[in-house]
């Protein structure tokens, strides 16, 4: 490896701290040099972690949770639960007399707590004001570039279950 | 107290400029893999995993173009050394 070999014969420390304002510039240049390199070397490990992630990623298997009974939330109301973990906390609206929708209450932004606004009929983070459609839970408005995660639900009899996040 | 050397050595301010140069590419290069590894993200945390390849690539030849200017402003920096020490 000789040219990764340090250059001069002089000691390191004589180089690194020169009397020579010539020399002293080539020493901050070659060391902010040395110091993009290593950065532009952590962007490129960063890429194959999310590379490994992806490679190795499996589908998650989600339980089956009774998160509210027909009829417990008005027309226009909220309830809000934990689904699939107990720090997962989302929001189920119902928006028609037999629809709810559920969703991740996370803004996909920074992770602020979104409400539903009934009087513009959209999810709203208060945050940085990004607002989401109640239909699909996509990005109407503001910074975040993600919908957010939406809970599948499943009418069964008297409950209303969610069975599953879907992240699209 | 640092003594001004460098006024008398063309070869020395040449030099400083073929770094400076090499600099600046690796700048450039160095922002587009930070919107890359963002972009990657972005799109993984989306559960798109199709771009994920194609980033790591892009990336690492971009590292490896990095990595060779590094070598060039090391190969200056030696010669430009060498030719200093000899006059």
């Amino acid at each position: 490896m000789k040219w990764l070999r340090r250059s001069s014969i002089e000691p390191l420390w004589k180089e690194e701290f020169s009397v020579r304002t010539g020399d002293e510039r080539y020493v901050t240049r070659r060391q902010l040099t040395k110091f993009l390199v290593l950065t532009s070397f952590g962007m490129f490990v960063g890429n194959l972690w999310i590379l490994l992630r992806s490679a190795f990623y499996k589908t998650r298997t989600y339980p089956q949770q009774t998160v509210a009974r027909q009829g417990e939330i008005p027309v226009g109301g909220v309830k809000l639960f934990s689904y699939p973990g107990e720090e997962d906390h989302c929001i189920i609206v119902r928006t028609a007399e037999n629809e709810h929708v559920g969703y991740s209450q996370k803004c996909t932004h920074l992770s602020c707590a979104v409400y539903y606004s009934r009087e513009s009929d959209r999810l709203e983070c208060p945050c940085h004001k990004g607002f989401f459609s109640v239909a699909d839970g996509s990005v109407l408005q503001g910074p975040p570039s993600r919908p957010l995660p939406r809970i599948v639900l499943e009418n069964r009899g008297d409950e209303i279950v969610a069975v599953a996040v879907k992240v699209s | 107290m640092t003594i001004s050397n460098n006024v008398e050595c063309p070869a020395k301010t040449r030099g400083l400029t073929a770094i400076a140069g090499a600099m600046s590419l690796i700048a450039v290069l160095l922002i587009v893999q930070i919107w890359l590894l963002s972009a990657a993200l972005e799109s993984f945390l989306a559960g798109k995993r199709g771009s994920a390849l194609p980033a790591a690539i892009f990336s690492g030849v971009m590292f490896l173009i990095c990595f060779g200017l590094y070598l060039f402003v090391n190969r200056v920096d030696s010669n430009v050394r060498d030719s200093s020490r000899e006059q």
